[in-house]
């Protein structure tokens, strides 16, 4: 194990009861890098964050952060960790200041230091006006990047954040990105769950597919989209009849086997180069007069990814 | 620039330093809130004055003190005082339980701090929150003619021992907010609570109570309380009931206290440790 990992878990387990969350989950961040841990709810990302960051103990398997045996001496992990879950975990009563400072005294920063600090993360996270506001009174964006500046008091050396943008409008998304980019440039290493592909497609260096508790597939996000054939084209037709004729010419077009789903009368294929293709189809369909309802060239979703790579859809596991 | 952390304690000096530091940080959280919503200030003022007024003058015109001696208002006064005390559960349920379910108990576990000053911290602002109370009511009491007679070295101790049973009660408050999983399901919790902390003594002498009603009333342990400082006060109903229990309220005015700790402080101690299994 190399230094140059601030992350690594190797073979973790965790059960609760009955239920395996984590079954030999393995994972190498490298230091001052972005991983992206990307899976269906109930996959066990939460688990391994939770694990990683010292909430909750584990079963089998080794984990260190910041080079520290997370199981051994967890107070020294506290100590190199930033930590925000799904929630925004602020004292909604308190002013945004006051929540900074009362969390930088927890860090054990003097009274003067907590608050010199608490000022210097309002003006970095853009809250400086809103300081003196109770949290309650904050947008949902606000809070996050409150929860955000709380986890960041000491500039950890890794920061965890799970679904920082879940439930968020894409305005706050787009703030909770800026911010984890400006992490980044200040050197912290940032392992971070979704479960949008898009979220992990913009922020990731790396990006770690999860199922059933462990790592099924990882690279960076143009491997791993390369691997599950990058865009696809979406035709939709006026008439079922005319499904197998546009199959064939997509497949002529594209160089790849398309998909037929009469449901939607819907033909569907992988794309390589997605403007060429989209002119050549729309050419294709011309020259043989075909009128379609609807042409369209799209990124593969998540439930793609998954059905690729698992064989079934990220939806079937929503039950867990 | 970004500052440094401080190095953890080695030595259990250093370490009970730390507990202390960081669970006064915790409770000035809670004393911070109480700027932030004079609503609940004036509310916790209001709380006491309406409940003399309610028990001490609607129900309290048809009351006759046992023994007959003294007003209805001397008799109540004391059971009064135990009831807030026993009361303070719902506050600490509440606060507990938001905190888990807000995630805030969990920031706090992945930070550097001494782990203890959460709980250490919840202890201090709860029992600071209830002596304001405390001085607030026996303040109304002395307003509406309450007195204690026994001198004030005897009136203190009384006060000592209601704070007791606010500890105690405190760490079943801890307890259960950890324990329920969510806000709605402490309110069906509460909805049980209550009418064990009206089943005492405060109100009526047991003595008229239907039999098995009348000794769960004996037994329970905020009754011992309200007999002993009824006797600390110098209040009438203190002798009331010849029972063992009655006769022996000051020692079970410690006792039940100390022991619902003794129960429940481990089980807390136990279900916070187990947020991490």
């Amino acid at each position: 194990m190399g230094g140059d990992f601030a992350v690594v878990a190797e073979g973790l387990r965790k059960s609760f009861g009955t239920t395996l969350a984590l079954d030999g989950f393995d994972l190498a961040v490298p230091s001052g890098s972005v991983c992206g841990l990307l899976g269906p709810n109930g996959a066990g990302k939460t688990t391994a964050v939770r694990i990683l960051s010292t909430l909750l103990r584990f079963d089998g398997g080794r984990a260190e952060v910041g080079g520290i045996d997370v199981q051994r001496d967890p107070a020294q992990v506290r100590s190199r960790i930033g930590l925000t879950g799904q929630n925004p975990a602020v004292d909604e009563i308190l002013t945004g200041r006051q929540n900074l400072v009362m969390f930088g005294k927890l860090n054990h920063l003097d009274a003067k230091s907590a608050r010199r600090r608490a000022d210097e993360l309002l003006e970095q996270f853009g809250l400086t006006d809103a300081a003196n506001k109770q949290a309650k009174s904050y947008s949902g964006g606000m809070k996050r990047r409150l929860d955000l500046a709380a986890s960041f008091i000491l500039a950890p050396q890794v920061m965890f954040l799970d679904e920082p943008t879940t439930g968020q409008d894409p305005r706050n998304r787009n703030e909770v990105w800026n911010v984890v980019r400006e992490l980044v440039a200040e050197g912290t290493t940032v392992l971070l769950t979704t479960h949008y592909l898009e979220e992990a497609d913009q922020l990731a260096d790396q990006i770690s597919v999860i199922d059933h508790g462990r790592v099924i597939a990882d690279g960076t996000p143009e491997q791993l989209k390369s691997k599950i054939g990058g865009s696809r084209v979406d035709i939709v037709l006026n008439s079922v009849d005319e499904l197998p004729i546009v199959a064939g010419l997509v497949e002529r077009v594209c160089g790849n086997e398309a998909e037929v789903d009469p449901d939607r009368r819907r033909v569907s294929a992988p794309v390589k180069d997605r403007v060429a293709t989209l002119t050549e189809v729309l050419r294709a369909l011309e020259d043989a007069g075909i009128l379609a309802e609807d042409v369209a060239v799209r990124k593969p979703t998540l439930d793609e990814v998954f059905l690729e790579l698992t064989g079934h859809r990220a939806e079937e596991e929503v039950a867990a | 620039m970004t500052p440094e952390g401080a190095l953890h304690p080695q030595t259990p000096a250093a370490r009970l330093k730390w507990t202390l530091k960081d669970g006064w940080t915790v409770a000035h959280r809670d004393l911070s809130h109480w700027v932030h919503q004079p609503g609940q200030i004036v509310a916790g003022l209001i709380f006491p004055i309406v409940f003399i007024l309610l028990f001490g003058y609607v129900f309290g015109s048809g009351m006759i003190p046992p023994e007959g001696g003294g007003d209805y208002i001397d008799f109540l006064m004391a059971g009064l005082f135990a009831q807030t005390m026993a009361f303070g559960i719902g506050e600490t349920m509440v606060a507990v339980n938001t905190d888990a379910e807000k995630g805030i108990t969990d920031r706090f576990r992945s930070l550097p701090m001494a782990q203890s000053a959460v709980v250490v911290g919840r202890n201090t602002a709860d029992m600071l929150n209830s002596m304001a109370g405390l001085i607030v009511m026996i303040a109304c009491a002395l307003v509406v003619g309450w007195r204690w007679n026994e001198g004030i070295g005897n009136a203190l101790l009384a006060v000592g021992l209601l704070l007791l049973l606010r500890f105690a009660f405190l760490w079943i408050g801890i307890y259960i907010g950890l324990v329920v999983k969510s806000p709605e399901a402490l309110g069906a919790v509460w909805g049980l609570l209550f009418p064990v902390t009206m089943l005492t003594n405060a109100f009526v002498d047991p003595r008229f109570m239907p039999d098995w009603l009348g000794a769960i009333a004996q037994w329970n342990p905020i009754s011992s309380t309200v007999t002993a400082t009824r006797d600390l006060f110098g209040n009438p109903g203190a002798a009331a009931g010849q029972t063992w229990i009655a006769e022996n309220a000051m020692m079970m005015a410690i006792v039940w206290p100390l022991l619902i700790v003794v129960v429940t402080l481990p089980l807390a101690v136990r279900r916070y440790q187990s947020l991490s299994r």
